[in-house]
């Protein structure tokens, strides 16, 4: 078991939801594989999802709903 | 009444502008802007500022009360929208006038008024201005559908009242195939929206976009003329013109003469923009709708008319009728704006943020570039791709679009991909320079043409002295 980190691949806003009024992607402690989304990021208003990259479990989200986020700033912890 | 002190409640190119018109108008500037936008050029601009909030526009620039509170702070009188934000927001304008200070648009009124689209269009009608052909509002049943459809013609378009964006669209062509898609559409409607209501509109196929700018100060309305905006991808408009090519002097002065109509019936105040759509085989034109707001594409009017349209939005404001008449404005020769944007046409126009190494402005006579850019610019992802709108004017049209080729040539952002390739083909194309275009010309040609649209180095000049 090792501990990962997923990387924003965009500057922008991050959402943890596909709109504001449905359920988040994930939640800490789900399982994931790789292709499976866990946000999405806006930038200059379009909207791009953000894979999980890797198979495994979510340890927990770094930042928040609505964060604004830097390119490579880490999103989430993943115990794959 | 005068603006003593006037606060910008926006940000970009657009700021800018306003910040360059008050200022020569004796007017001392408040920016303000979110922590994404300290460094931005409308900042450095103008005379102060004020941090609004984080980055994200819901916690800054949409945050009415932090606008008011930083108004008051500063002792700025007057707030100026801009577009886009709160430009149209009707509950703003009236909380800035209740602040005790000047709102330099419409009335919260008129906001309301022309933002709801079916009022909008019984004003219209009122007017005497055509607006498309179909329901006002939603059907009622199927059988008022049927009947509205032989007072129409088909092709219509079947839309879900609770729909938006062109959601949930479908086109009829025939009576068969309306009877065939209208319970399709209401059952649909009713899943996706939760809500059957539908209505009906005739589809003007292969109609151009034409817009009548207009100025108001609540008594007295002129128009300076119409833009065409034709050239759209995803109904964002891409290249705007002044005049339009394709209207016969007829034409424009009926159309004119109705967005004149319609504004002075609800005594409409401020810069304003009545949008169409335009049947150029047949003549006819449609009227869409009312933006209560100055327009990015202001500029291509300024250019053929002489008129300084934001400078004129202030001083309404200030409480002035209007100081121009109808018979002064004249258009003078041709003018094209582009808008560049921080986005790859190459690469199906994904945003490309980044920072701008090193930029080279156009210039010469009749190139105007309003822009939002410094060199050293870190461009933040948190907005529209609009960097700047370059704006250039000539004698005619074929020699605007030879004169925007050669500005393009001189503009070089570096650091960042930008809409420029896709303005330089633009100007290359042989539909293009005939003006044989239309509102759904642009993306078919880009399926076709993507590929052509990565930066390429300008030609070498040649040619003598």
């Amino acid at each position: 078991m090792a501990i990962q980190q997923i990387f924003s691949p965009l500057p922008g806003v991050f959402y943890r939801k596909p709109a504001p009024d449905q359920p988040v992607y994930k939640n800490d402690g789900d399982t994931v594989t790789e292709n499976d989304t866990i946000g999405l990021i806006e930038v200059m208003k379009s909207f791009n999802e953000v894979k999980a990259g890797a198979a495994g479990k979510i340890v927990r989200f770094l930042i928040e709903n609505e964060d604004a986020v830097m390119a490579g700033q880490p999103i989430a912890e993943i115990e794959v | 009444m005068s603006i003593k002190k006037l606060l910008i409640a926006n940000r970009g190119e657009i700021a800018v502008r306003i910040i360059r018109a008050a200022r020569e108008l004796g007017i001392p500037t408040v920016q303000v802007y979110s922590k994404a936008d300290a460094e931005s050029l409308a900042v450095r601009l103008a005379d102060e500022s004020v941090e609004i909030g984080p980055a994200q526009a819901s916690k800054s620039y949409l945050k009415q009360e932090a606008i008011l509170d930083a108004a008051r702070s500063t002792g700025a009188d007057a707030i100026h929208p801009g577009y886009g934000f709160l430009a149209e927001n009707a509950e703003f304008a009236a909380a800035v006038e209740s602040a005790g200070l000047i709102f330099v648009g419409p009335t919260a009124h008129s906001i309301r008024l022309m933002g709801d689209k079916v009022a909008a269009r019984a004003e219209a009608a009122a007017a005497g201005v055509p607006t498309v052909p179909g329901s006002n509002g939603r059907l009622d049943g199927v059988d008022a559908a049927f009947a509205l459809v032989e007072q129409t013609g088909f092709p219509v378009m079947i839309k879900a009242a609770a729909g938006g964006g062109g959601r949930g669209i479908r086109i009829a062509r025939s009576a068969d195939e309306f009877a065939r898609l209208m319970p399709q559409a209401q059952a649909e409607a009713q899943a996706a929206f939760g809500d059957g209501g539908l209505y009906v509109e005739k589809l003007i196929e292969g109609a151009r976009h034409i817009e009548v700018q207009v100025l108001g100060d609540g008594h007295d309305v002129i128009h300076c003329f119409e833009r065409e905006c034709s050239l759209q991808r995803r109904r964002q408009k891409v290249w705007e013109e002044a005049p339009s090519p394709s209207l016969t002097p007829a034409v424009r002065e009926k159309l004119c003469a109705s967005a004149v109509a319609l504004a002075k019936a609800v005594h409409y105040r401020g810069a304003g923009t009545l949008e169409y759509l335009y049947d150029d085989r047949s003549g006819d034109f449609y009227f869409l709708e009312m933006n209560t707001r100055i327009q990015v594409e202001h500029p291509v009017t300024e250019m053929v008319t002489g008129i300084d349209l934001v400078r004129e939005m202030i001083r309404i404001a200030c409480g002035e009728r209007l100081r121009i008449r109808q018979e002064d404005v004249r258009l003078s020769g041709h003018a094209i704006e582009v808008r560049i944007n921080a986005e790859d046409p190459a690469k199906g126009f994904a945003p490309n943020p980044g920072t701008v190494t090193a930029l080279g402005s156009p210039g010469g006579n009749g190139v105007r570039f309003d822009s939002m850019l410094y060199p050293g610019y870190t461009i933040p992802p948190f907005y529209d791709s609009l960097l700047g709108k370059l704006i250039v004017h000539d004698e005619d049209r074929p020699s605007a679009i030879r004169r925007l080729a050669r500005a393009l040539g001189e503009l070089t952002i570096d650091g960042v991909l930008t809409t420029k390739p896709l303005h330089q083909a633009l100007a290359r194309d042989a539909d293009v320079q005939a003006a044989r275009f239309h509102t759904a010309w642009l993306e078919p040609w880009l399926d076709t043409n993507a590929a052509r649209l990565s930066p390429v180095s300008a030609p070498p000049a040649t040619g003598g002295q």
